[in-house]
């Protein structure tokens, strides 16, 4: 690196054949997709705001040149007003990439522009990658290139990524200045004339300025309040090595200083001798509004930067996305049209996977069963049984939902890129109100009828951590495909030609307990505060196919990795539970246990053992139910006679209240665990699960006695 | 100088009608809120137009090429000059 700029921190040693290129950009641009191209390595390619929260890292070939390549989080300034916008910065300040490929969207250039403006503030050369030209041609939007590179001085390189055309290009560009890093002479944003004598000031202040030189007159009529030394040395601070200045820029620090960044902020006061910060700050107090004529600034900068390279369209042209947008967002219609949407998705998923996944279990299980009693026919009787009812029954419980799943997520991965996700998030907006949170909090929730445990993970997306808590308490009320599966399973035994009815039944219960619960925790936890809602709409566009597909991958993988583990181990300590000590399943430990229970149980009208147990070990995975009963009702009879079994074991009010359970019950073990992750809390996740308990329970208990008596 | 124009009044951007366009003139409700929307465009002078205002929930309103859903209590921080149509 021989541009490298050392003000004293550490430098990273780098191979000079294995350069790094950091890809940033602002959500909604596409950088994913340019990363996907790139690298060709799977990743999620979010469409609403600060989606991609990890880093992710790839590698390049060219010519024998090893690059490698890093992605970051999507942020809309160098401000730390988020995790994101922290994790980019300091990436880019610590790391020192050879060269940042910045990544735009053509069509709301100006906007995608500002985080090039913070980030030509930074020694690293940049090269900019234009990309969505063609959304932009579509609404009318046209930009030079060669103009725009002009006039910013860096190359600029026009692209499609969602096609791949201009990705190889861009790297070239990219590469080509790396080797150069003396032509990196681009042109820098300024701070307004009015602000620059404090800017000044304040970077003398923090790079150990003797205190008394200050022979700036202009400063001093700036700053009345700031004391003039009498003559004389302040002990320790005459030199330059007295206290350990961050490894930032000093320019840097002293502009984000005066645009108020908290962090750096908090950074520098405990970095500075107290009399000293105590002069930054005075100075800070007295442009407290700076922020604003900064941001105006480079929006300014901004301005003439693109005048002469962009056309816009005629006024009252009406765009594509202005027409779907008035259905889509209107109250009204645009509820109308979520539900029907919603509605299709369901219909879908159940209809093209139900089919497949019987297919699936029975075929697969009973080919696995076969494979099974040749190879281990020398086997004794117990190895075969833990095979066959542990492992194999295992298996067969996450088959039977995996083609839910796929479909799920496909149609919820074309949707989120299509960009109508963010629609249905602003048309939920006024309902989400009332629960304290924002439209955000529904994106997250609408993930959880996959699975709890992205549902969780997503609530990332929202700021304040007051909404998120709240956002990730509710998650697990939202049923998950898995509990999906277990209604499916077990609602046409159960309830016969109502099934469908009683299904969506149950998933409106569970919502309007997710309201109530969502109310009432805002009322009394958070007494009603109010989180803001700012959120970005991306245009509409074709969906892409690799990114859809990407999409579907990564979410079916992590699941199966999940399954893999947690499902195949509760089958096979189900099994064991249930055959232990060896004297019959009715004298199990599993037996002894669920009959512990069995008295609470029959408050909800459960008197066999065998549901209790069930119920247990959905903590496991919620699909373990239907696994634990085909174990201790395990009758050789396959999946379908398996209901109709559990069925007769009941009575209808309780089987009523079995359901309710089920779709209310504590979350699974991967979700608790997540939970755990993302809040760092155990008395919230303690709190969650207890929650859940209490509501299962009496909301089971509740429905027995009083459907016992109609 | 002196003020040569009549200055039309500061209106709040959650009282502007679908369609009515506005310069962004000042934002209110403290720093971290502020330099979120200034990063955003909301810089004083930017033209925003508002895109949909029902009246009660969120609004969206266009602004630097982009289109922006804002709740209400954060529109009605944002204050705005209104341009004659």
């Amino acid at each position: 690196m021989t541009h490298s700029h050392d003000p004293g921190g550490p430098s990273i040693p780098k191979d000079p054949n294995s350069l790094t290129v950091a890809l940033i950009g602002q959500p909604n641009v596409g950088k994913s997709t340019v990363f996907n191209m790139l690298t060709g390595l799977s990743q999620h390619v979010g469409n609403w705001p600060g989606k991609t929260v990890e880093q992710k890292t790839g590698v390049y070939r060219h010519n024998g040149l090893t690059v490698n390549v890093v992605d970051l989080p999507g942020t809309y300034s160098l401000t730390a007003n988020s995790e994101e916008e922290r994790i980019a910065r300091d990436y880019l300040i610590r790391e020192r990439p050879d060269v940042v490929v910045a990544v735009v969207n053509a069509s709301a250039l100006e906007r995608n522009l500002y985080l090039l403006a913070e980030l030509l503030c930074l020694p690293q050369p940049v090269v900019l990658g234009l990309n969505m030209t063609d959304v932009a041609e579509q609404h009318g939007v046209r930009v030079e290139p060669h103009v725009l590179a002009a006039a910013l001085g860096l190359p600029v390189v026009p692209l499609v990524a969602a096609k791949n055309q201009g990705v190889k290009e861009l790297m070239d560009a990219a590469l080509k200045l790396a080797a150069n890093p003396d032509s990196w002479a681009p042109n820098c944003p300024t701070i307004r004339p009015e602000h620059a004598p404090v800017l000044a000031a304040i970077r003398e202040l923090i790079t150990g300025q003797p205190l008394q030189a200050q022979p700036d007159a202009d400063l001093r009529q700036l700053s009345p309040a700031l004391p003039v030394e009498p003559g004389g040395t302040e002990p320790g601070l005459a030199s330059e090595s007295a206290w350990h200045l961050p490894q930032y820029p000093p320019d840097w620090i002293a502009l984000k200083l005066l645009e108020g960044d908290a962090e750096i902020t908090a950074l520098m006061q405990k970095a500075l001798p107290e009399e000293r910060w105590e002069r930054v700050h005075q100075l800070l107090m007295q442009h407290e509004d700076a922020y604003l004529d900064i941001a105006g600034g480079r929006y300014e900068w901004i301005g003439r930067m693109v005048r002469a390279a962009v056309t816009r369209p005629r006024a009252g042209v009406i765009s594509l996305t202005e027409r779907v947008d008035r259905l889509a967002t209107h109250p009204l219609g645009g509820l109308a049209l979520l539900l029907a949407i919603f509605g299709l998705i369901f219909w879908l998923t159940y209809t093209l996977a139900t089919p497949l996944a019987n297919w699936l279990s029975t075929q697969v299980l009973a080919a696995l069963d076969a494979i099974a009693g040749i190879t281990l026919a020398w086997a004794p009787a117990w190895l075969f049984s833990l095979v066959s009812d542990g492992l194999i029954h295992g298996v067969g419980t996450v088959l039977a939902f995996l083609p839910i799943l796929i479909i799920f997520f496909a149609m919820l991965g074309i949707l989120e890129d299509v960009g109508y996700l963010a629609r249905a998030a602003y048309v939920m907006d006024r309902f989400m109100h009332l629960m304290g949170l924002h439209g955000k909090s529904f994106l997250p929730l609408f993930l959880g009828f996959g699975c709890n445990v992205p549902a969780v993970l997503g609530s990332r997306i929202i700021e304040e951590r007051r909404a998120r808590l709240l956002t990730i308490l509710l998650a697990p009320l939202v049923p998950c495909t898995a509990r999906l599966a277990v209604v499916a399973f077990l609602a046409p035994a159960f309830f016969g030609a109502q099934a469908t009815l009683v299904s969506w039944g149950l998933v409106a219960v569970n919502l309007l307990v997710l309201a109530a619960v969502g109310i009432v925790v805002n009322r009394l936890a958070f007494r009603g505060e109010h989180t803001a809602f700012i959120m970005e709409l991306p245009l509409y566009h074709v969906p892409n196919g690799r990114t859809v597909g990407l999409y579907v991958w990564n979410n079916t993988l992590s699941f199966i990795r999940k399954a893999g583990t947690l499902i195949l181990i509760a089958s096979v300590a189900v099994w064991a539970l249930s055959t232990l000590p060896g004297r019959g399943i009715e004298q199990s430990v599993l037996a002894v246990l669920g009959r512990w229970l069995e008295p609470f149980g029959r408050l909800m009208g459960l008197s066999d053992w065998r549901m209790i147990v069930a119920l247990l070990t959905s903590f496991f995975a919620k699909e373990n139910t239907i696994a634990t009963l085909g174990v201790l009702y395990g009758t050789g009879e396959g999946i379908t006679g398996l209901a109709e079994l559990v069925a007769t074991a009941l009575v209808p009010a309780a089987r009523w209240a079995f359901m309710v359970v089920v779709m209310l019950f504590i979350p699974c073990l991967a979700t608790t665990a997540t939970i755990k992750q993302e809040t760092g809390s155990w008395r919230w996740t303690l709190a969650t699960i207890a929650l859940l308990l209490g509501l299962s329970l009496g909301a089971g208990i509740a429905v027995y006695q009083v459907g016992r008596l109609l | 100088m002196e003020a040569i124009k009549i200055v039309e009044k500061l209106q709040p951007l959650s009282s502007l009608p679908s369609g009515q366009r506005g310069l962004v003139h000042s934002l209110d409700g403290g720093r971290a809120f502020g330099s979120r929307l200034a990063n955003l465009g909301f810089t004083a002078g930017a033209e925003v137009t508002v895109v949909q205002n029902y009246g009660r929930g969120p609004m969206l309103v266009s602004l630097r090429g982009t289109l922006v859903a804002l709740g209400r209590a954060e529109a009605q921080k944002v204050f705005v000059q209104v341009v004659p149509s």
